[in-house]
């Protein structure tokens, strides 16, 4: 397929590995930032190839395993309102909550559907205009512009049948947290090229320059990984702190204007509770005021529901990189993709999900 | 700044959740604690496609299946056909000549009976290819909205020849694993009409019967370990099954498994791994290894199979455990799956 089998290609790969362990001189902890890289590396074991010391640590890029529990709860509380058709993306739906998933509330009776997009939604909320259709609007910047365009949508169409129920979160605030973390142990990032596909990559540069970490632009195949890592380590080992770009068949400098100003439009920064984490001061996106009306947590008082979360669960430590998840002693014993403790046990881009179904066997490796 | 760290409580069904019938752990669960250990006997423990009894002085595979697809009718088949042709397989992977079904017609009130005919058309025509015939039958009509059009069960008997014994037991370390084409066709297929997607060029399901892909290799007197037909769950669930029921590890080469490039870009698209979707026409068979070259030259020579392929071999270590050799040449699990797969966020 093209603009994919080149950058599966082994022997390109394996060029930039043998050019890694050439340059490597000492010690360097990665962090991949998106959980979709994550998943590639594990599911190529690219860090079986890498030499013993590039180690990387898996960072917190991943929408469905950051999304708090509260608001789980909030989902499913709405969802099983018999006037509500609840759509989210299908990832959202077997996140545990405190009592239920999404898939429970569907079980049960409750109208859950999957959606590829949520200007599908638009439509379902034409076609129903006797009930209250409800997107689940998650995820970082990358998703953000389609879900402001469904909201932008919905007022110029007049629909008032239709909300989103908002839990967006943005990258540049979860690095500084990360950084700023007394148990930091980060030498370089490799940025989610989706995101900056967004966002462009300016916004990387001030935390560049304020912690002397050297950040890259990383696309998601393992040729576009082992290039990016190549990319940092060289960096690292000249001293250097920049922001580079390895995916710029995709992400420009500035980024995708319009769709920035469609995000800047309907949302406004706000702080975030992340998942395992906790809030990290304007890390999120909600409604701005002239659109509250479209806000899911207003027009459906649901109040606080759910309880207190087990302890067991390590992902807050996994999100953030200071453990690996086969180091949690709940991994693969208690807490499997059946019967997940956390979110990162479950979504396709959870560090959790992915070292359960690529490598259980044989692990306490690097 | 502080870190909370918190987690919810596990979660257990008390009720069936759709991912109960995906073809994934979680089915396997609720078999192995609520249908296994009631009905428990030798010839279901064996836990083959078709089960094989003796019947004054014959050898019968014996094997029903329900559907319940929706669309009915989709690129390249429809619901008539697959219920013929996923009873027809499940006897031929006994090694079975398929030769008469039953059909239990479940059908909801207000469902067309102009379609019914056509599915019931499909039916008999892929009956006729397949050499087999409709004996018995039921139909029940269920009120408006407690079904979903029309749900078909078949049930299907064959005569398995002297001599073949094919089933997991006979798996051993050095067998070849082939696969009589690419994979993942019919889950997009279904996917792409059900979801509303288009492809430039429209992905056809391999909707068909494989019972002369298997009496291929049993007349072409190839020594066949064992058979399956992937479905639902795909390649990787087959491979799984057949590496736990027989006690014997499995290392698949991805860049021998044969995927349509259609089906590839759809499943880059929607973020799934083709490797688990659902094929209907397929099929994995097991053979020593010093035989695969001929195993495969008989499969190519018969029409569905001309795309047959090596895609692995089996291995004394990690009984139970499927590996897969990367495009990189890394080694990583190729797992069975909990549930569905889900498309992922971005």
């Amino acid at each position: 397929m093209k603009f994919l089998d080149e950058y599966r290609n082994g022997d390109v790969a394996r060029q930039f590995v043998e050019a890694i362990r050439r340059e490597v001189t000492r010690p360097w902890n990665l962090m991949e930032v998106c959980g979709g890289q994550t998943h590639s590396i594990v599911r190529y074991g690219l860090d079986e190839l890498l030499p013993e010391s590039v180690h990387l640590i898996h960072g917190p890029g991943c929408p469905v395993c950051v999304t708090p529990v509260e608001l789980i709860d909030k989902a499913v509380a709405i969802a099983a309102r018999p006037e509500v058709i609840f759509c989210s993306f299908g990832d959202m739906l077997r996140v545990p909550g405190t009592a239920s998933d999404l898939f429970g509330v569907k079980s049960r009776g409750g109208d859950v559907r999957i959606v590829y997009s949520p200007l599908d939604c638009l439509k379902i909320a034409e076609d129903h205009p006797d009930k209250q259709v409800v997107f689940f609007a998650v995820g970082f910047e990358t998703t953000a512009p389609a879900n402001a365009m469904s909201v932008f949508e919905a007022r110029r169409r007049g629909l008032s049948n239709y909300s989103i129920l908002v839990s967006h979160v943005l990258v540049p605030p979860a690095l500084e947290a990360i950084l700023a973390s007394p148990q930091r142990r980060v030498d370089g990032f490799l940025a989610a090229g989706h995101v900056c596909t967004i966002m462009g990559t300016r916004e990387y540069e001030p935390l560049a320059r304020k912690h002397k970490v050297p950040i890259v632009v990383a696309g998601f195949e393992p040729v576009d990984l082992l290039q990016a890592i190549h990319m940092l380590v060289r960096q690292l080992e000249e001293g250097r702190c920049d922001v580079e770009n390895q995916y710029d068949r995709l992400v420009k400098e500035e980024g995708n204007r319009p769709a920035q100003e469609l995000i800047r439009s309907v949302f406004q920064v706000r702080d975030r509770a992340w998942r395992g984490i906790g809030v990290i001061p304007g890390s999120g996106l909600g409604l701005r005021g002239e659109y509250a009306s479209f806000d899911a947590e207003t027009r459906f008082d649901v109040g606080l529901v759910g309880g207190p979360e087990s302890t067991e669960c390590r992902s807050g430590l996994v999100l953030q990189g200071i453990i690996k998840p086969h180091e949690c002693p709940a991994f693969g014993t208690l807490c499997t993709p059946d019967h997940p403790l956390g979110a990162t046990m479950v979504s396709n881009e959870g560090a959790c999900a992915a070292y359960y179904r690529y490598r259980r066997h044989g692990l306490g490796g690097k | 700044m502080e870190f909370e760290l918190n987690c919810p409580l596990p979660l257990r069904h008390d009720t069936i959740q759709l991912a109960h019938g995906g073809g994934g752990r979680i089915m396997r669960e609720l078999l192995e604690s609520v249908m296994l250990p009631a009905f428990s006997n030798e010839a279901l423990d064996a836990r083959h496609d078709s089960a094989l009894l003796e019947l004054g002085g014959a050898r019968l595979a014996f094997t029903t299946d329900t559907y319940v697809v929706q669309p009915r009718f989709f690129p390249g088949g429809n619901i008539g056909e697959l219920a013929v042709y996923g009873t027809v397989n499940d006897l031929a992977m006994g090694g079975a000549r398929p030769q008469y079904l039953s059909v239990g017609m479940v059908l909801e009130e207000g469902y067309p009976i102009e379609e019914l005919r056509r599915v019931v058309a499909a039916m008999r025509e892929a009956a006729a290819a397949c050499g087999v015939c409709f004996v018995t039958g039921d139909t029940k009509v269920v009120d408006r909205g407690k079904g979903d059009g029309i749900f078909i069960n078949t049930a299907g008997i064959g005569l398995v020849p002297p001599g073949v014994d094919i089933g997991p037991h006979r798996v051993k370390p050095g067998d070849a694993i082939l696969v009589s084409g690419d994979v993942g066709r019919h889950g997009i297929a279904v996917m792409s009409v059900r979801e509303g997607l288009s492809f430039e060029t429209p992905i056809e399901s391999d909707c068909a019967p494989v019972h002369r892909l298997a009496s291929a290799l049993l007349e072409g007197g190839v020594e066949v370990h064992c058979l399956r037909d992937p479905t639902r769950g795909g390649l990787a669930s087959v491979l799984n099954e057949i590496a736990t029921d027989a006690h014997a590890g499995i290392e698949a080469v991805e860049s021998d498994i044969p995927v349509a490039e259609g089906v590839a870009g759809a499943c880059e698209m929607l973020g799934l791994d083709p490797f688990y979707v659902a094929c209907e026409g397929r099929m994995v068979a097991f053979v020593p290894g010093d035989q695969a070259e001929r195993a495969l030259d008989l499969l190519r020579a018969v029409r569905g199979g001309e795309g047959a392929a090596r895609i692995g071999t089996v291995t004394a270590e990690d009984p139970g455990t499927v590996f897969l050799r990367t495009t990189l040449g890394t080694k990583r699990i190729l797992d069975l799956l909990s549930g569905e797969q889900l498309p992922r966020i971005c």
